[in-house]
């Protein structure tokens, strides 16, 4: 088998790129493609872990069904919140929604 | 009659003992020997299902051309060849003559990647039909999710050649596609959950197992109430999802040109419409799958029963195309969102109560 | 090595290759309609990567639920707000520290991966899995089950009421 730490490596390579996305795009949409990165390269690893750690346990499958459930729920609101940002200030650049910084 | 039946497993049987006695000769390891087997075998199976759906297209095509004159009450083709059998061979030809326009401005690499995108899934969601007693390409235990997943994918092509177009029509026809066909995905997907209680499994194979009694005749679309109303939520929103009329609103002449692929021309346009009939092709193999029994039948051998049960339902898909006007965009997503999913939803509730309560007494009887 | 574990390896670094080229596409495209594709490319990768780890049931889910519901979600926002599609910046101006910040962490990830001996169990899954994992979301995990369920009902009302005009 590909050694579990390939896995992981792999992983953690694409919750790094997602935090970079996230922490750098301008655009509100940019951002939310970074943290569904992240949560993908979670996904990875509990199904890693499940493999190789525990294969007789599938606590790691189910959680990992969890987190994709979690996923949609926040792309869902996320992207509602995005466009009534937009519908009322015609941007969805973060930088420039600041009304609420003093 | 065995033999016939069993004639398409026994000739890969023999095609691998074929490949396994040349390869003999190599020396090579044991483990390498049948990995390379199965590899070969494996590019054999995919060259002939794609040549066999290209087949089947083309029939479709001249079949469909045919029905709608006789509703309209024309001939339709009759010029190449007898009674205008070539005529798709024709227009292939002149399909792939014809130039490659690429609009100016265009996203070129979204424009050349969606024809792509939006054909080959159906291709690949092909991998699990069992199309004989045997003859199931791959027999994946999540085969329902399968066809279902890949199947969403092809919506991803429709948008990016209605963005990579440039052009307003397109735009507004991919926009269409993708509510419309993200909005009868829930019906059907949710009509799919009814099978898979019935059934108890997700596998193709298993599913066409499970409707084997009362003499191969336990189908699923005889399970009243439960199935006859599952069958029709399927094949309504089916026919929804791959963009058929009268459900062609992403598409409709008179409203936005040709929609998403308003653009195209030549081999690409030529993806786009042989995608479409993949798709067609497809939604009526999964549901003589799921509920009209697979490939089981008396007398002729399987495959034969499920061609003639896919073109009983291409029939009928045809028929409603000519013979129904194209819903209105409001209604499509009013129908989709407070029609059939309520329905759908009442529906699963139903079946597992006839799971709970009537099947294992029908069970007694030999029947589902 | 046999020939199946030689394949399973190509298929590792194939999926691999896949989601981090993705993944790079979906980060660094300022054309944000580019970006999303470039994520569905990333996803179908990590899909690929659960085939690989035999968990073909959460592949497929991965694939509906990501490819077939939220990245076309993410298109269709994209759409909605367009004008800032095309070109322009992709990045705001505190760029090279998040870019700092990602190798970081990954340093330190790295370090933790490498250093760490993980107890490696090599067993063969054992028959249909699908079955297990749905007795298990029926009984073991029953509660966060239907608090996901929840989840996901509020959601849809929620983005139902933000959204609506």
């Amino acid at each position: 088998m590909v050694p579990l730490q390939f896995y992981l490596l792999l992983a953690a390579a694409l919750f790094c790129i997602g935090l970079f996305g996230a922490l750098a795009r301008r655009n509100a949409i940019g951002i939310l493609i970074g943290i569904e990165l992240m949560l993908n390269a979670v996904n990875i690893n509990l199904i890693a872990f499940w493999r190789y750690i525990k294969p007789a346990d599938l606590a790691g499958q189910i959680f990992a069904l969890f987190v994709i459930t979690l996923a949609a729920a926040e792309a869902a609101i996320g992207l509602a919140l995005i466009i009534a940002i937009y519908r009322s200030r015609d941007t969805v650049n973060v930088e420039e929604v600041d009304l609420m910084k003093w | 009659m065995d033999l016939l039946n069993n004639l398409f497993p026994n000739l890969y049987d023999w095609l691998v003992g074929v490949l396994h006695a040349l390869l003999a000769g190599l020396n090579l390891r044991a483990d390498v020997e049948s990995a390379l087997v199965a590899g070969i075998m494996g590019l054999v199976v995919v060259v002939v299902l794609l040549l066999w759906l290209v087949l089947m297209v083309l029939a479709m095509i001249w079949f469909e051309r045919k029905t709608a004159a006789r509703v309209q009450d024309r001939v339709g083709p009759n010029r190449v060849g007898p009674w205008g059998l070539l005529q798709p061979i024709a227009d292939t030809i002149k399909m792939l003559i014809k130039e490659d326009i690429i609009p100016a401005n265009a996203d070129r690499l979204v424009h050349t990647l969606a024809p792509m995108v939006a054909a080959a899934p159906a291709v690949l969601a092909f991998a699990v039909i069992p199309w004989g007693k045997g003859m199931a390409p791959t027999d994946l235990n999540i085969g329902l999710l399968w066809v279902v997943a890949i199947g969403s994918i092809g919506t991803i092509g429709l948008f990016m050649a209605g963005y990579g177009s440039n052009n307003k029509f397109s735009l507004l026809g991919g926009m269409r596609a993708v509510a419309q066909m993200i909005s009868y995905e829930v019906p059907q997907v949710l009509t799919l959950v009814v099978i898979a209680l019935m059934a108890g499994s997700l596998s193709m194979n298993d599913i066409v197992a499970a409707q084997s009694g009362w003499n191969g005749l336990g189908w699923y679309i005889f399970a009243f109430p439960v199935g006859p109303i599952a069958f029709i939520v399927y094949y309504i929103s089916a026919l929804a999802e791959v963009n058929r009329t009268p459900f062609d609103i992403p598409e409709g002449e008179s409203e936005i040109v040709a929609g998403h692929h308003t653009e195209y021309s030549g081999l690409k346009w030529g993806f786009f419409y042989v995608g479409e009939y993949f798709n067609f092709f497809l939604i009526c193999s999964v549901a003589v799958t799921l509920f009209l029994g697979g490939w089981q039948g008396p007398l002729l051998p399987g495959y034969v029963w499920f061609i003639i049960k896919v073109y009983a339902l291409v029939l009928l898909g045809m028929w409603i195309r000519m013979t129904w006007p194209r819903v209105r965009v409001d209604h499509l997503m009013k129908f989709a969102w407070k029609v059939l999913v309520p329905i759908a939803l009442i529906n699963i509730l139903l079946a597992s109560l006839f799971v709970t309560y009537a099947l294992p007494a029908l069970n007694q009887y030999g029947l589902f | 090595m046999t020939a199946d574990l030689f394949l399973t390896n190509v298929a590792f670094y194939v999926v691999g290759a896949i989601a981090l080229v993705g993944a790079l596409i979906a980060v660094t495209q300022p054309n944000l309609l580019r970006a999303a594709l470039g994520l569905i490319l990333a996803f179908v990768g990590v899909a690929g990567v659960y085939f690989v780890l035999e968990a073909e049931f959460v592949g497929v889910v991965q694939i509906l639920i990501y490819i077939g519901a939220i990245s076309v979600l993410i298109l269709f926002a994209v759409m909605l707000t367009r004008g800032l599609m095309r070109g322009g910046v992709a990045f705001n101006t505190q760029w090279v520290g998040a870019a700092l910040i990602a190798v970081i962490v990954f340093a330190i990830l790295l370090f933790v991966v490498v250093g760490t001996k993980w107890n490696v169990v090599t067993q063969k899954v054992s028959g249909d899995l699908i079955p297990k994992i749905g007795t298990e979301l029926m009984t073991t995990y029953l509660l966060p089950f239907e608090a996901i369920s929840l989840l996901l009902l509020a959601a849809l009302v929620g983005a139902i009421v933000i959204a609506r005009e």
